[in-house]
């Protein structure tokens, strides 16, 4: 994701050999020929893909024509499926910004050894299979018995069981703990540039805790804020187990419906042209906040 | 700096919860003695987990996704090392863009990846087969590999390089000696968080998996469509239990924040 892309080191030019104008080719050839060969070249093929004919007869026909895009920009049932996918994402990235961010600004104000411990009970989940971490899901929501409804009922919180197991509900809370730690990684980067005695300043010219909060911390956290937001987005938006196992078979999102084109209906062409659209829409959205997001804050980037 | 007062200790405590909740949950109910998914509440079993060994097709599962994640992450590696030693120190055209491509399976929805390569297997007559998932496998660890290399490469002290080549070093020598122990830890972690994530992959490997190649979350996540049962929570538990060792040892060995934020300053 974009936080991740900044790694390439821009400043040790200074140090490097460049007398051999051969060597970094050289290194870099045998990684080059293996992302040309099997990663360039197959995106090319699924985009061309997406503008073949298919029948349920005579599979598929390597000509060239629009039938596929077509069919998705004609019927509504593609138009309230991309409409889903993306509001699942939405509520998600709220949801994770709305939680994510107090707990890496607490997490930032213990001391060390607390520190450590809870980042990485909370960064840890990140490595753990997203299969296992729904399934806990689909076990906690579990039809009416489930430990959530009983949670919230004895809280009185609710008065019936809601359904969650199903639901864009379940998908969103189950989707929003699968992509946490993202956001609380990012802020928690932010926190790390944030100079601890500005609070102070501001504390000893009167501020109080919500003034400061506000004032100081908020914006200066803002652009980690931002950037988490664009990962949970753009991984949610194309997420595939949770939406499957908790959303089951019937309330489909992109990845979903375009695994059920490729194992089950066996269009592939339709199934690919919903993929090429999933990623020109994300790339899109993500490149078009990233360049938001740097105008807006473009003095934390200097 | 200030410290945290009870309100934020009790959001503190809920987030916590909420976040080892699901988890937790999996590990309980993989105990349970009953013969239905249940938390246990009497006494604890491992009726569960012993059933795993008489379910050929999950036990056969896990050996492949040991031998992919191992061998992808390997592989990945005999790549990354080369590449991310050019970047980190030669400055040359095109550089900052292919730096971008060898990162760029992470931005690309593993969903479409799952479909670009079942595509392009299938059409060079590959499909189904292990080699096709296993080069699959590389490409989307590659990131991984390569960030990790790169962060030790660039922070690490050139003098001592300078040093062996004026004692008359060079070429091979002077990388098995003394550029590859130095940037080892790198290297080795890089090959850990490889590993994880080719283990912990479904949803590009649904596309590719054939009965034969199913990898074990593949297996689990078609066990779950049909049905949830005790069963599979053991199998998660295990795979749980197998990811944390991982974890703390990455931990250990080069601090879980690091690595996941791919931070290339080797100072802190």
């Amino acid at each position: 994701m974009s936080a991740a892309v900044d790694t390439a080191p821009a400043n040790i030019a200074a140090t490097a050999d460049t007398r051999d104008g051969r060597a970094p080719w050289a290194l870099t050839a045998p990684a080059l020929m293996l992302f040309v060969g099997v990663l360039v070249i197959p995106l090319a093929m699924t985009v061309m893909l997406s503008f073949h004919d298919w029948g349920q007869y005579k599979g598929i026909e390597p000509v060239f024509i629009l039938k596929n895009w077509r069919e998705i920009a004609t019927d509504p049932y593609y138009a309230e499926m991309f409409w889903r996918t993306f509001r699942i994402a939405l509520l998600t990235t709220l949801i994770t910004a709305m939680f994510g961010a107090p707990e890496a600004y607490i997490l930032n104000r213990m001391s060390g050894r607390w520190k450590s411990f809870f980042l990485l009970v909370i960064l840890g989940p990140l490595l753990i299979s997203v299969v296992a971490r729904t399934l806990g899901w689909a076990l906690l929501f579990g039809g009416n018995n489930g430990l959530v409804n009983k949670l919230l009922m004895s809280l009185g919180l609710i008065g019936s069981p809601l359904p969650f197991m199903f639901t864009e509900t379940g998908m969103v809370i189950a989707l929003a703990h699968v992509m946490m730690p993202f956001m609380v990684l990012s802020v928690w980067t932010a926190l790390q540039r944030l100079d601890p005695q500005i609070e102070n300043a501001a504390l000893s010219l009167g501020a109080g805790s919500f003034t400061i909060i506000r004032r100081i911390v908020l914006p200066q956290i803002m652009p980690g804020v931002l950037s988490g937001a664009i990962i949970v987005f753009s991984l949610s938006a194309s997420a595939f187990a949770t939406p499957a196992i908790i959303g089951g078979r019937r309330l489909k999102v992109a990845a979903t419906l375009a695994y059920d084109e490729f194992l089950n209906t066996l269009d592939w062409p339709l199934g690919a042209a919903v993929a090429v659209l999933l990623l020109v829409a994300l790339v899109l959205i993500v490149v078009g906040s990233n360049a938001l997001i740097e105008r807006r804050y473009a003095e934390v980037f200097r | 700096m200030r410290t945290n007062g009870p309100l934020a200790l009790i959001f503190h405590t809920i987030f916590v919860v909420a976040m080892l909740a699901p988890i937790v949950v999996v590990c309980l109910v993989a105990f349970t003695p009953e013969g239905y998914l249940s938390l246990p509440t009497t006494s604890f079993s491992l009726r569960w987990f012993r059933k795993i060994a008489s379910y050929p097709e999950f036990v056969h599962a896990f050996w492949v996704s040991l031998g992919l994640g191992a061998l992808s992450s390997l592989v990945a590696l005999l790549f990354a090392v080369p590449a991310a030693l050019a970047i980190a120190r030669y400055s040359f055209r095109g550089r900052d863009a292919i730096a971008a491509l060898f990162l760029s399976p992470l931005m690309i929805p593993h969903v479409v990846l799952g479909i670009a390569f079942l595509r392009f297997f299938t059409a060079i007559g590959m499909g189904g087969s292990f080699t096709g998932l296993l080069v699959a496998h590389v490409v989307v660890v590659f990131p991984f590999a390569l960030r990790l290399t790169l962060a030790a490469a660039t922070g690490m002290d050139r003098s001592v390089e300078m040093a062996a080549v004026s004692l008359g070093a060079g070429g091979w020598t002077l990388f098995r000696r003394v550029t590859l122990p130095l940037i080892l830890p790198g290297v080795i972690s890089g090959w850990a968080l490889a590993f994880i994530q080719s283990f912990d992959d479904l949803t590009m490997t649904v596309f590719l998996a054939t009965p034969g190649t199913e990898t074990l979350p593949v297996r689990m996540f078609l066990y779950i469509q049909d049905n949830i049962d005790p069963l599979v929570t053991s199998v998660s538990a295990s795979v749980i239990a197998i990811t944390m060792t991982a974890l703390i040892l990455l931990d250990r060995f080069y601090g879980l924040d690091r690595v996941l934020a791919g931070k290339s300053d080797p100072g802190r």
